[in-house]
Formats: structure tokens, C-alpha cells, sequence
């Protein structure tokens, strides 16, 4: 049975307890200690050793349903999406990269040889390769914890539940309804992002998705990701149109005279 | 809220799920303000205009839970014709002694009762403590008008202290737009009556100010006016600063209290029947003052104290003056003081004047930390920045420093109290690497050695270190069993040896023993009882059986209030604690915090006194009268009503009173400890505010040398509006040199429309945002904001004022640092009006202060 994620941007209180969690139970290192000026975010993206990351947006935009007036501050945990359909997944030569039991995306680091495929096939820019090792690493949804019947540490470690953990199925019905409520609370910017295939073809639906109030790139995420796999029956026969109009030309070349 | 406590907030986020409107007030729009439906951004340093204006708009507008008010608290209660306020006084209440620069509280008495009625039950906060006072008997005799149009009863009195804190007056001193105002007022009044409670939640920022009691006190009294007192969903959470700090007052580091908030000794008691005699009130609980005083010598000096010898109250130390913290570190840096023990404490970073302090330990024998990482302020001898730069070298510096690795509490076990008074145990998890040991194995041989080092001593001084009980099992070897410690606080019957259940079984002839009568019960029936851990799925949502909390297990403090004066709850919704008539006791889904079989229709007869003297209908069963205190006759040294004084810095003259700042207030007059002028000092123009991150705790002892947290927040900052950084030149992301008299910093500088000037008497202020998290030692570093401030504090509880102050801000980075602890002075580049403005009256100059004695460098 697929599992997932849903994360409730309206509920993140941008503690980074996630990003903690993360790091702790996965052992993995600081990525420097750089003061960026975004906001209250200095880790900046997802990366090689940052799988959960906190987006912070500042914006002179109100927030429906309250009267905070001309502003809002928006937070947002951001994770690798385990795409229904993988661009990594798919892009990977060495069969590193596996779908689990679980229905997540997982790196096998003993398998990866680090030739960086998945990077550039990541529609989200999750995937990154670790500068001492060359290794392709990204979030494994705990694949550790799972086997063991335990919560992933970022959602464990969550304290408002903006990040839920769970069956998939189940997930998207609380995320719907969720959105519902929030609507008629006045929140009328409330919607899902990669909830489904339905809600995003280019990746078959996010196994880990998003409810947001602003428009994707607020958050640094793309609209309209695509995995670039899906768009290879059409490269190859763009392609092979290219290669016959070639031909035709060639031939028609030499035939014409 | 979220900032600091975003496990707590997780509450909160819980009622907003609900339904409930959540207000946050605050200088800086922060993580809270973000989750929040009203964010009012407001001047530091004037929230008792704001709540002041609250309590003002529920009298005039008749929004008081008039039946709550009238029976629970003392709105009824007629004042003595003495009592003069501050709209009649100019600011002062009556009793001022500008000789001795406090306030003796006798007029502030209710008419009827001829003494003053103790707060609390003991004298240790009665002003004018000195003098002794026979806690208030005849508490019954205390005249009451509950038609509350007595023009001396406290409802009325209140009307006309709050009658200028009007919503305009808020617009002006706060910055608060009226009718942004108006709509926080109206959502808190409409959210009260027997349907509905609200709570308000404040953290330590609130006690960090020259009037930080009376900024408590007013949140009380609206809470009271309100009805929201012991009741579901009510209260006032005091979201403190660190794990257990609560219990760390309850079993208190406090200088002049013992455990359970018992007085310490002092000179002015004349043997033990005078001390328990002062401190014994008259009724209500604290009348069994000498049942918990006893019993704690017991525990301390077992068979050693006895009725013949006065329980050996003359072993207690006695205090002679003030102790505490800024006091302390002031007679250091005077050559007082000789040692010094800190432990996981930093105060180089975390205390004010972070270079006085380190001038202050400069000059002791001997200083022992205890901590994870050498700390800076374990360290300052070697690498203090004015060390470094040869200003204060390293070879003067005689202090001999002792560093000792402490052990997590991952590491350890025992308990933590949290603000709801919750005792929660915590068991060891891992043993601590290579030398850490717990604090608890560090005391316990410590005082091992002292007594054998002592053993042979015949001198009387030492008797109470050789007879001090001492013997604990070892849960592993060479570690104190913290268990047995914990049974040693719940106490035992010396005749039979079982358990207290409950502090009421305590005796005052000296057959029981309790090391802190509020925490009888905590391991009742020698079970611990702070180790239980049922789920909350296995019973009811106030989980009785989720650890343990004092006193008796009640979850909620004066729950009585729960149910109306009949004894019946105000409405199903808020149900809690009610009066079970069948039974003929006081039953509800908590312990219900009063005596347990008083019907709701028992009224005492006059002169009653002890338990006796509480009314059916009295549910603040600590006060002597019962009742809750709109109006305090006692037990707050500033005044029996907040009235709002300017910051000792500020930026605007007070638009209330002629008297300029506390007249209360604590301050210490020294050159290195130099202050600004009172208001408008050209030189320092903006106000700055201090303040935590989620990401690192405090001075950083526990988070600057973790690269994890490091990493989320690498660097000193401050905060500052789009306008300031326009005003003044500062870039996003660029440096900038903040300065005060005291010294100066760099950080790197964050513009963001989360900071907002603000409008105040009609001019423009702005308000530098500073987290005060950094210093020159760990992973991460940059310089401490708390060495931008001086010591000045409240004089109730002497914390120091570290929320407001002013400054001055330029771009770029200082050279090297300016600090006034080495006679840095800002210069006089600026010309400074003269004369210029004053902090008081003339000839009302208050004296409750800290000048030094023999001090060379005494202004």
C-alpha cells in the first residue's frame, strides 16, 4: 500500500524541527554556515545532505480568513516528492534507484556510481550529489524507520502536524477535506499541489504532496513540473521524424539531379 | 509562542483548529504573529497602556462576569479612606517615603481589617517589610459593597486609575491603532461568561522590564474581570525560559526563599516563634505555615532538629541584603565576592553588561562552571575579546577556574517541572561520555567531602553541615539514586515511616519530614508518581495519570471557580469542578483545589480564622481572604495597581504621569554601568528589543556548538523595517555597528516589513530587533546583544530590563569594540540637553538602589 506525505503549509510554524530530525536520525552533515538573508532560511534548498527543508516567504500579500492586514509569512517543509512517476527513478543506468514496498523513491548508495543522471531527470531539483563521495543522495522516506513500522523522523518530530505521515489513499481524502475547511474559513488560496495524476500529469501525482496558499514559485517549486522520461516518446519520435526527413533529404539529394 | 516554544504552540494551533481566535501581541511580526488572525506589532515597554486600555474598555463598557467577580474577588472589598492614587498623587500611590524610596503599603489596607493582609499568606513581599506586621487577622471583618457603587471599593477605584487608559491613549503610547484596539478588546470580552474562557500565554519578555510584575498583574486583572480564572480554558500560561526553570522557583536558586516558597531566614526575625509567628497567616492555607517550615528542617537536619532547640532555625543562613543575580556580579567586580559556582548557566552571554560580568569574575578566588562545551564563560580568562586584544591581559586575570563536564539530561534521570507545575520523570537514556557526570552526583559529593572535611570541626558554625542528612542509595555506582532524592522531597511520617500523600498530613510537631511541603504527594504511597505515563487515549483530557502535579495532583489552580457560587458549574461546556450535594463534597474531572467537603453555602463567623475563615465561596484559597486580587493591598512593592512608567530608556516622555519611570525600580549608578538620558537622548534615537530564536537556546551553551542547529542560524542580525534601513543607510545583508552607552556590536542586518515603525505621540519610532544568541566561542559565533545593556531592574522580582532600551545604529563594522566596563565612552560628539529630562519627581527621588559603597569609580 502506498505511503506518503502530506504537508500542510497552513500548519508549519517553521520550527525546522523537521530539518533536525532529519539530519539526526540520518546522520548527515551540516551543509555550512552560511547567513543567506532569505528570511529566516539559511540551509536555502534541498541538497545532498538537506532532505527536509524549511521555505520561508515574506510577502506583502494578506492571508485570507485573518486580519493580519497587508502581510503574511508563509512557511513551508520541503521534502523530495517520491513522484508516482519517477524521473530519477527512470533516468537512473544502475538500477540504484528503486520504487520500495512502500511506494517510495529510494537511492541504494552501496548500488549508486554516482554518474548524476537522476540529477538532471529531478523535475524538482530534489536530487544532488554529495561533493566527498560523488553518490546521488535525496530524502528516503525513512525507508529505515518504515521497515521498522516507525514514523519518519521529520513527521515524528513535527509538533503541529503540517507534516502527516501515512496511507496515501487516506491522505488525500484529510488533504481534500482539509481544503474545504479552509476555504470556507475564508482561506480561499488553499489548494493541492501534486495531490494526484489528475492534479499533476507530468509526474502521475507526488507521493508526497503539498496544500499551499500562493502560487507554486512563491514556494520555489515549479507549476507544471514534467519528468523528463514522459517526454521521451515524443523525443524519440521527434527524433526519428528529424532522422527520416534527413534520409529523405539525403536520398532526395542524390535522386535529384 | 512558536519562536520559543513551538512544541507548547502545538496547543495552541490545536484550539485554532477549533475554532479559537488566536491574538498575538508583540513588537516584531514573528513566527507566532504568522499563525496568528490579529497580529498588533506595539512599542516595547508599553503594555500596560495596552492592557490597561483592556481593563478600561470592560469597566466602561459593564463587560465584567459580574457574577464571578462579585463572590471571587475582592471588586467588593471597600479600601481605607488613606489610600490615595496615582491620578490624585501624580504618579505615586500613597505611603511613598521619598527618604526611603519605597512605599510602606498600610494605606492600601481594606477598611475593616485593622493589619495589612498578607499576600501569599507571609510577609517576605508586604511593603515596607521591615517594619513587622502580625498578618491580618479578622478577615472576615473586611467591609464589602457587592451593589459596587461604594466610590472606595476596589470596582470603583479601578474605574478611576483606569479611566485615562483610553483607546485613544493606546493609539498614542502603543502605536496600536484604536480601532485595531477596539477589536482585540472586543474578541477577548466576547470570549468570556459561562460559555467561554480565554487564556493569555506570555513568555519571559514580559518579566524582562522595570515594571515587569505590573505587566502580569494587569493580565490578571483582566483575566479576573473576565472570569477566566480557574476555569477550562482559562488562566495566564508563563511560558518559561528553560525545562524545569518552574522547578527551579519551587525548590528555588531564589536567594531569599526555601523550598516551597518559604521565606528565607533574615536578621529582622528574632528567633523561630518570631519567624513563624510573621509568616503564619491568619486563613487560608498558608495558616499551616509552621507544618511545612518544620518538616522541611526535618528533612535537612532529621533528628538534630527538635522543638527544644527551635528546629535548629538558627543553622539557617540569614540573608543581609539583596542576592541576587545583578547585585551579586556588582559586588564581585567590588572585590565582594570570593567564589563563584555556575552551573549550565553562561552568564558572560546571557546575563546583562556581559563585560561587567566578566569584570566582576575577573576578580574572584576561584569560579567552578559546569557545563557541555567550555563555555565563554568558562573561558573569558583566555579569550575574551578585551583578553585577546591585550586591553585585560590574560596574566592579571588570579581567578582559578574549575571546568567540570556535565551530563545531558538524556543522560541523567530525574524530574522536570513545567510552568503548569507538572512533574514529569525523565529517564536516563544513554550514560554520559568520558568525565560528565550529572549535577546531582557533582552536589551530593561535594558535600560528601564537606562534611568530612568538617567532621572533626567543633566550632557551632559548622554544626549544620555535620548534621545535614545526607545518605543516599546509589542507583549505579558512584551516582546518587535521584529517586530517593525525589521520596526525600514527598516526605515521610518519622513514627511509621510511610509516604505523605498529601502536604495537609504534614505535622508542625516535628513527626513528619518534607523537603518541599508543595510537593507532598509526588511519590504518595512510595510510588513515584512523576514517572507515570498513561496515555491520553486511556482517560479523561485533563490526564490525572500523565505524571504528577502539585500540589495534591490538581491540574488547575483554584478550580473551585469552575462552578458558579451555588457550586454548580456555569455552563455544561466549561464544566470542570462542582459541588456534589448527594456526597456532600467537591467532585469534576480534576482534584478539586479546595476543602473538600466546604458546601458552597458556609460562611464563616467573624473572627473565624485558619481553613475556618474561607467562605463557600472563596476559591483563591492561598490569599488570606480567598478571594482574587484585582486590587493587591499587598505582596507587590510597586504599587497595589499597574500604572504604567516608561522604560528606563525610552524614546517618548510619559504621557500618563508626571513621574517619568518606576519610582520602584532598581538601579545601579556606576561608571561602568552608564545609562542614557531618560527619553529623546539624541545620541540614542531608536529602540531596540531583545529576544530568542527558535533555533538556539538562550546564551547558546546548548546550540551554538551543535552543527546542526549552528547552521540554521549562523550569524549575529538584527531586525529593521525598510524605513530605518532607508533612514539610515543599511543594506539587507550588510553589516551594521549597533552602540549604547554600555558598548557596542556588529551584525549582519535583515530589512523585512515584519519590523514596523510605529507612530508614538506623534512622532516616528523605530525599534531594532536583536536576538542575543552569539558570542566569540562555539561553531557559529558573533558578538552578544546583551553587552549593549545595562542593569536596571523591577524591583519585585529583580530581573533585569533587557526588552527595551535604546540605541543608536550605523552601517558598517566597528573596528574594534568600545565597552564603558574598560572606560570606553561614547564620546560627546552629540551635545546633550541640560539640564536634561528626569526619570523622577522632584523631590520624590527614589533610593531603592544599588549605589556602591568604597567604589573608585562611583559617579
Amino acid at each position: 500500500m502506498p505511503q506518503g506525505f502530506f504537508t500542510d503549509t497552513t500548519l508549519c510554524i517553521g520550527c525546522k524541527a523537521c530539518e533536525v530530525a532529519c539530519k539526526q536520525w540520518n546522520q548527515l552533515p551540516d551543509d555550512g554556515f552560511d547567513f543567506t538573508g532569505f528570511s529566516y532560511d539559511n540551509t536555502a534548498q534541498l541538497g545532498a545532505s538537506t532532505w527536509r527543508h524549511v521555505a520561508f516567504v515574506e510577502r506583502p500579500v494578506p492571508l485570507g480568513g485573518t486580519q493580519l492586514g497587508n502581510f503574511s509569512w508563509l512557511m513551508m517543509s520541503d521534502v523530495c516528492k517520491h513522484c508516482a512517476r519517477a524521473g530519477c527513478l527512470e533516468a537512473c543506468p544502475t538500477g540504484a534507484i528503486v520504487r520500495t514496498e512502500f511506494g517510495t523513491v529510494y537511492i541504494q548508495p552501496e548500488i549508486c556510481n554516482g554518474c548524476g543522471y537522476c540529477i538532471s531527470a529531478c523535475p524538482f531539483g530534489v536530487v544532488d550529489r554529495r561533493e566527498d563521495d560523488g553518490r546521488a543522495w535525496k530524502c528516503t522516506l525513512c525507508y529505515d524507520r518504515l521497515k521498522a513500522d516507525m514514523t519518519p523522523a521529520c513527521a515524528k518530530a513535527c509538533p503541529t502536524a503540517s507534516i502527516q505521515y501515512g496511507d496515501l489513499v487516506q491522505l488525500r481524502v484529510k488533504a481534500k477535506e482539509r481544503v474545504v475547511e479552509l476555504q470556507s474559513r475564508g482561506l480561499a488560496e488553499a489548494y493541492l499541489y501534486g495531490v494526484d495524476a489528475e492534479n499533476q500529469p507530468g509526474t502521475g501525482g507526488l507521493n508526497a504532496f503539498f496544500l499551499l496558499v500562493d502560487k507554486p514559485e512563491a514556494y520555489n517549486l515549479p507549476p507544471d513540473p514534467v519528468v523528463p522520461t514522459k517526454l521521451m516518446k515524443r523525443s524519440w519520435l521527434t527524433m526519428a521524424g528529424a532522422a527520416l526527413g534527413l534520409g529523405v533529404l539525403a536520398v532526395s539529394a542524390v535522386v535529384a539531379p | 509562542m512558536a519562536e520559543c516554544h513551538p512544541v507548547g504552540f502545538q496547543w495552541v494551533m490545536e484550539a485554532k483548529a477549533r475554532g479559537a481566535t488566536i491574538i498575538h501581541v508583540d513588537p516584531r511580526f514573528t513566527r507566532t504573529s504568522a499563525m496568528a488572525d490579529i497580529h498588533a506589532p506595539i512599542r516595547a515597554g508599553s503594555d500596560i497602556v495596552f492592557l490597561g486600555g483592556i481593563v478600561r474598555y470592560i469597566l466602561e463598557n459593564d463587560k465584567a462576569f459580574k457574577e464571578y467577580i462579585i463572590p471571587y474577588t475582592n471588586a467588593a472589598n471597600i479600601i481605607n479612606k488613606e489610600f490615595k492614587d496615582t491620578e490624585e498623587l501624580a504618579g505615586f500611590f500613597s505611603g511613598w517615603d521619598p527618604v526611603k524610596g519605597e512605599y510602606d503599603g498600610a494605606s492600601w489596607g481594606y477598611e475593616g481589617v485593622e493589619e495589612t493582609i498578607p499576600a501569599g499568606g507571609h510577609q517576605e513581599a508586604v511593603p515596607g517589610g521591615s517594619t513587622p506586621h502580625v498578618p491580618g487577622k479578622a478577615v472576615t471583618s473586611a467591609r464589602r459593597d457587592e451593589t459596587l457603587q461604594h466610590p472606595r471599593c476596589v470596582y470603583q477605584i479601578m474605574r478611576r486609575h483606569f479611566a485615562r487608559y483610553t483607546p485613544a491613549m493606546v493609539a498614542d503610547v502603543c502605536g496600536v491603532p484604536e480601532e485595531l484596539f477596539l477589536r482585540i478588546a472586543e474578541a477577548l470580552c466576547k470570549n468570556s461568561g459561562r460559555d467561554r474562557t480565554g487564556a493569555f500565554c506570555y513568555a519571559v519578555g514580559w518579566t524582562h522590564h522595570t515594571v515587569a510584575v505590573q505587566y502580569i498583574r494587569t493580565a490578571a486583572i483582566i483575566q479576573l474581570l473576565l472570569g477566566n480564572m480557574g476555569r477550562p480554558g482559562g488562566g495566564i500560561m508563563a511560558l518559561r525560559g528553560h525545562a524545569s526553570i518552574q522547578g527551579s522557583t519551587d525548590i528555588p536558586t531564589l536567594f531569599n526563599l526555601l523550598p516551597g516558597y518559604i521565606p528565607m531566614r533574615h536578621p529582622k526575625y528574632n528567633g523561630v516563634d518570631d519567624y513563624l509567628k510573621s509568616n503564619t497567616a491568619s486563613a487560608g492555607i498558608w495558616s499551616a505555615f509552621p507544618a511545612y517550615f518544620i518538616s522541611l528542617m526535618k528533612a535537612w537536619f532529621g533528628d538534630a532538629a527538635t522543638k527544644e532547640n527551635g528546629w535548629r532555625f538558627n543553622w539557617l543562613p540569614a540573608i543581609t541584603g539583596d542576592h541576587s543575580h545583578m547585585a551579586t556580579v556588582a559586588d564581585m567586580v567590588d572585590g565582594k565576592v570570593k567564589g563563584y559556582l555556575v552551573m549550565g548557566e553562561n552568564p558572560v552571554v546571557g546575563s546583562m553588561n556581559g563585560t561587567l560580568q566578566r569584570k566582576g569574575m575577573a576578580k574572584l578566588d576561584w569560579m567552578v562552571v559546569r557545563d557541555f562545551a567550555l563555555t565563554e564563560t568558562a573561558d573569558f580568562w583566555r579569550t575574551a575579546p578585551e583578553v585577546v586584544s591585550g586591553e585585560v591581559p590574560s596574566g592579571q586575570i588570579g581567578t582559578e577556574v574549575f571546568f567540570f563536564p556535565a551530563a545531558a539530561h538524556t543522560e541523567k534521570e530525574g524530574t522536570f517541572t513545567n510552568t503548569q507545575r507538572l512533574l514529569q520523570w525523565h529517564h536516563k537514556a544513554v550514560e554520559p561520555p568520558g568525565a560528565a557526570r550529572s549535577e546531582l552526583e557533582f552536589t551530593w559529593k561535594l558535600g560528601k567531602r564537606l562534611k568530612a572535611l568538617y567532621a572533626a570541626s567543633r566550632d557551632s558554625k559548622d554544626d549544620a553541615l555535620r548534621a545535614l542528612t545526607w545518605e543516599y542509595p546509589e542507583s549505579s555506582p558512584g551516582e546518587p539514586d535521584a529517586a530517593a532524592v525525589l521520596r526525600e522531597i514527598n516526605g515521610q511520617g518519622l513514627l511509621d515511616g510511610r509516604y505523605i500523600n498529601a502536604y495537609t498530613e504534614l505535622k508542625d510537631d516535628g513527626t513528619t519530614a518534607c523537603g518541599c511541603w508543595i510537593y507532598a504527594g509526588c511519590t504518595a504511597g512510595g510510588v513515584n508518581q512523576t514517572a507515570r505515563r498513561k496515555p491520553a487515549r486511556e482517560q479523561s483530557y485533563v490526564a490525572p495519570e500523565w505524571g504528577w502535579a502539585w500540589p495534591n495532583n490538581r491540574r488547575m489552580l483554584y478550580n473551585r471557580a469552575s462552578a458558579d457560587p451555588a457550586g454548580n458549574p456555569w455552563s455544561e461546556r466549561k464544566r470542570y469542578v462542582w459541588w456534589d450535594a448527594a456526597l456532600g463534597k467537591w467532585t469534576g474531572v480534576d482534584v478539586p483545589d479546595f476543602i473538600a467537603d466546604r458546601a458552597p453555602t458556609y460562611r464563616p463567623v467573624p473572627g473565624a480564622t485558619g481553613l475556618d475563615a474561607i467562605s463557600g465561596t472563596d476559591p483563591f484559597i492561598m490569599q488570606t481572604d480567598g478571594k482574587g486580587w484585582l486590587f493587591a493591598p499587598s505582596g507587590i512593592v510597586d504599587g497595589p495597581l499597574p500604572a504604567h512608567y516608561e522604560p528606563q530608556e525610552s524614546v517618548v516622555e510619559n504621557a500618563l504621569y508626571p513621574q517619568q519611570c518606576n519610582p520602584m525600580r532598581m538601579e545601579w549608578h556606576r561608571r561602568d554601568n552608564p545609562y542614557h538620558l531618560a527619553y529623546r537622548d539624541p545620541r540614542y534615537p531608536f529602540l531596540i528589543t531583545t529576544y530568542r530564536l527558535t533555533e538556539h537556546h538562550t546564551a547558546g551553551g546548548m546550540s551554538r556548538w551543535l552543527s546542526w542547529l549552528g547552521e540554521l542560524m549562523p550569524e549575529m542580525f538584527c531586525e529593521i523595517s525598510p524605513e530605518l534601513a532607508a533612514e539610515r543607510g543599511l543594506e539587507h545583508t550588510g553589516w551594521a555597528t549597533v552602540s549604547t552607552a554600555r558598548g557596542e556590536v556588529q551584525c549582519r542586518v535583515v530589512v523585512t516589513q515584519r519590523m514596523r515603525p510605529l507612530r508614538i505621540r506623534g512622532k516616528m519610532v523605530h525599534q531594532i530587533g536583536m536576538p542575543y544568541h552569539w558570542s566569540w566561542i562555539g561553531r557559529v559565533r558573533g558578538d552578544a546583544a546583551n553587552d549593549l545593556i545595562g542593569f536596571v531592574a523591577d524591583p519585585n522580582v529583580h530581573i533585569q530590563e533587557s526588552k527595551v532600551l535604546t540605541g543608536n545604529i550605523v552601517p558598517g563594522r566597528r573596528a574594534t569594540a568600545r565597552r564603558a566596563t574598560l572606560g570606553g565612552s561614547p564620546g560627546n560628539a552629540i551635545e546633550l540637553p541640560e539640564p536634561g529630562p528626569l526619570r523622577n519627581l522632584p523631590g520624590m527621588v527614589p533610593f531603592k538602589r544599588q549605589p556602591l559603597q568604597n567604589d573608585p569609580e562611583k559617579e
